[in-house]
């Protein structure tokens, strides 16, 4: 008898043991958040970058505990899906994130992507944040997507007039590649110089996006001696080699894009030639880091092995999508209550020192708020690393 | 003008180099090997590797990256194509397995290099300007010297060596090879090496000019098909004129058509189409059928 009661004590503790063990680990309700961009291919650091800033940030997120939004903790997930830089693909990876149950989808990261998936958002109640420049996305009646980062037309007469005060730039030319996201950037940038009163000397030369030797591209555009080239569009691994393409053609102007890049791409590509290239920066430039973009970085790098500065401009969009559901969980699954905190939102700003906050913007661009507010942080590379020229804000 | 033709003789002297690769396989096996840029790109990351990340000289990445390749070729010839050609009576299982072979070497290329653009520092520091006529950097006429002095190897390979005389027996005319005792599967195996050595031998020698990344490989076999259809697939001296045609083609569009938009290959292909379709067998290919 007592042998019987001690031996059902003994099953009743351990199952009581087990159960609170459980407890005491249970998981976190899941909250996927999408991916939809190109990561393969020569444009492939973009997309990455995008995906691995969610995958750091989310996967330190998790380690914390998690994020609580409303009365429930949640663990991110991250739902990627590589588009290959193909607009069928972005639609079919959109409409996946719509089957999964996904409501808030990074990306894409180009111009007819971002624009092939609109209708798919729109039926399916998703809100996606492209890096497209397009302003049909982001002008009523178009309200799905939220631009972020700052666009060319924003950042490309913020560069061309800082450097016709510092510089004293008279003559422009402008190269791009053969696709509609450089070439959209190249007319933009066209625009933006005429009216600033720069003499476009080039504007019609354009490049096959696989290109390898741009020497007998860029000869032409070199040969009318502009004071400054702009590399409209231009992926990270074309970059440094039309820099020194042109630099290697005797060019001695200023070399500039509006798009992000890579230092240690550069570096390797360019060498000591890509001294002096102006592109658009993020947030981990030393004077406006703060400590968790510091950790950030550090994350990121323990997690992939090396760091991409493209994911400076990368980082904040699974920022704001947390911090606004945040601010009204009943939009963890309802986009237009989503729409409805972006005019009001505000956050802290965790990867900026100061008072920083996170807020959307874009009321002058698109006549709504419709972009993330990241600084517009303008860079000069020297010796392997980006240097701030200067930063701005934009809407 | 001199600056176009010594473009076009640089870029000549590269695509030639890749051209020969693909029309040596070609030749011997009647494969279109649609790895090829894939190879390429491979040979250029193998090169970077030694180069960049283990501090080695440029000349141990250039044998790197050649003897990887081969290797690499070998392996795919024996386990691969060898075994698909005996079993299958279509032509076309060949085709799919090579494209299913540029498939997967481009995700090696991403699992194993990542997804940077990769360069490695120049070897020779310079431009050589003659009065601003004619602007090449020394590092470009190293590399071009490089690939021409590779290209005479080559040739004298393949026109003295026993090898080489072995495989352009099999290349002629398989059947009366074999019955002249030559090593089929040997001679098959040391030609697709050779041919993926070649693409990588090119690819070490251009990261060092134009960097390699992963989205390469494609645009690359494209153009290494276009070279042997201007010169005639299967026949050496085509895919040396074929490399240097589209060399000089490309040279000369980019510089006089700049002013109409991004039409050089607009003209290249139209020019092809019209050319196929007069002597479909390339300038120096035999007649089909």
């Amino acid at each position: 008898m007592q042998r019987r009661n001690f031996l059902k004590t003994t099953a009743l503790a351990a199952v009581a043991s087990m159960v609170m063990f459980s407890a005491a680990h249970a998981e976190n309700a899941k909250l996927k958040i999408g991916f939809v961009g190109v990561t393969s291919g020569p444009a492939a650091a973009w997309g990455i970058s995008n995906q691995r800033s969610m995958e750091a940030r989310a996967a330190w997120l998790n380690e914390l505990g998690g994020v609580k939004i409303g009365d429930t903790t949640y663990d991110i997930q991250i739902v990627p899906f590589d588009d290959q830089k193909d607009p069928k693909r972005a639609i079919a990876g959109m409409e996946k994130m719509a089957q999964e149950g996904v409501h808030y989808v990074v990306g894409p990261n180009v111009d007819d992507g971002a624009a092939a998936v609109r209708p798919v958002a729109e039926q399916k109640g998703i809100i996606y944040f492209p890096y497209a420049f397009p302003k049909t996305l982001y002008v009523a009646p178009a309200s799905n997507a939220i631009l972020g980062m700052v666009a060319n037309y924003q950042s490309g007469p913020a560069i061309y007039k800082y450097l016709i005060d510092n510089k004293g730039i008279k003559k422009i030319a402008f190269v791009a590649a053969n696709e509609s996201d450089p070439l959209s950037q190249r007319d933009s940038g066209v625009e933006a110089a005429k009216a600033l009163g720069l003499e476009v000397v080039s504007d019609k030369v354009t490049y096959q996006v696989d290109t390898t030797d741009f020497t007998p591209v860029l000869l032409p555009v070199i040969q009318t001696q502009p004071d400054l080239l702009v590399l409209s569009g231009v992926s990270p691994a074309n970059a440094p080699q039309l820099i020194r393409s042109a630099r290697e053609l005797g060019y001695q102007g200023l070399i500039s894009t509006e798009t992000a890049q890579d230092a240690a791409v550069l570096a390797e590509g360019a060498g000591e030639l890509a001294n002096g290239f102006i592109s658009v920066g993020g947030a981990s430039t030393p004077e406006l880091a703060s400590d968790a973009m510091k950790e950030f970085v550090d994350r990121y790098t323990k997690m992939f092995g090396e760091y991409n500065d493209e994911s400076n401009t990368k980082v904040y969009a699974l920022e704001y999508i947390i911090e606004t559901l945040k601010a009204n969980p009943a939009a963890i699954d309802n986009v237009d209550e989503y729409k409805k905190t972006i005019d009001t939102f505000e956050a802290p700003n965790p990867f900026m020192v100061g008072d920083a906050k996170l807020h959307y913007v874009g009321t002058t661009s698109f006549q709504q708020k419709r972009q993330i507010s990241v600084p517009l942080v303008v860079n000069e590379y020297k010796d392997g690393a980006f240097q701030t020229l200067f930063v701005a804000q934009v809407d | 003008m001199e600056q176009i033709i010594a473009n076009g003789l640089y870029l000549g002297a590269q695509y030639a180099l890749i051209a020969l690769g693909l029309t040596l396989i070609f030749s011997l096996m009647n494969v279109l090997n649609f790895a090829h840029g894939q190879m390429y790109v491979f040979g250029g990351f193998v090169c970077y590797t030694v180069v960049s990340q283990l501090g080695l000289p440029f000349i141990v990445g250039l044998i790197a990256s050649a003897l990887v390749l081969g290797v690499m070729g070998a392996l795919i010839e024996r386990f691969l194509f060898r075994p698909v050609i005996r079993r299958s009576k279509r032509d076309e299982s060949t085709m799919l397995l090579a494209a299913g072979i540029a498939f997967f070497l481009d995700a090696l290329i991403l699992l194993l290099f990542g997804e940077k653009q990769r360069g490695v520092p120049k070897i020779v520091n310079g431009v050589f300007n003659w009065d601003f006529r004619l602007i090449m950097p020394y590092d470009r006429i190293l590399i071009g010297v490089l690939a021409i002095a590779l290209i005479l190897g080559f040739i004298l390979f393949m026109q003295y060596s026993k090898a080489g005389r072995a495989m352009r027996a099999l290349a002629q005319d398989r059947t009366a090879a074999q019955l002249m005792g030559v090593d089929v599967d040997r001679y098959s195996m040391l030609g697709f090496a050779m041919g993926a050595m070649l693409a990588g031998l090119v690819g070490a020698l251009l990261v060092t000019i134009t960097g390699v990344n992963l989205g390469m490989g494609g645009p690359t076999s494209v153009k290494a098909f276009l070279m042997i259809m201007i010169g005639g697939a299967g026949v050496i001296s085509g895919a040396i004129a074929g490399g240097f045609i589209l060399g000089m083609m490309e040279s000369v569009g980019l510089s006089v058509l700049s002013s109409y938009g991004d039409v050089t290959y607009l003209v290249i292909f139209a020019t092809l189409m019209a050319f196929l379709a007069i002597r479909p067998q390339g300038l120096m290919g035999k007649p089909w059928g």
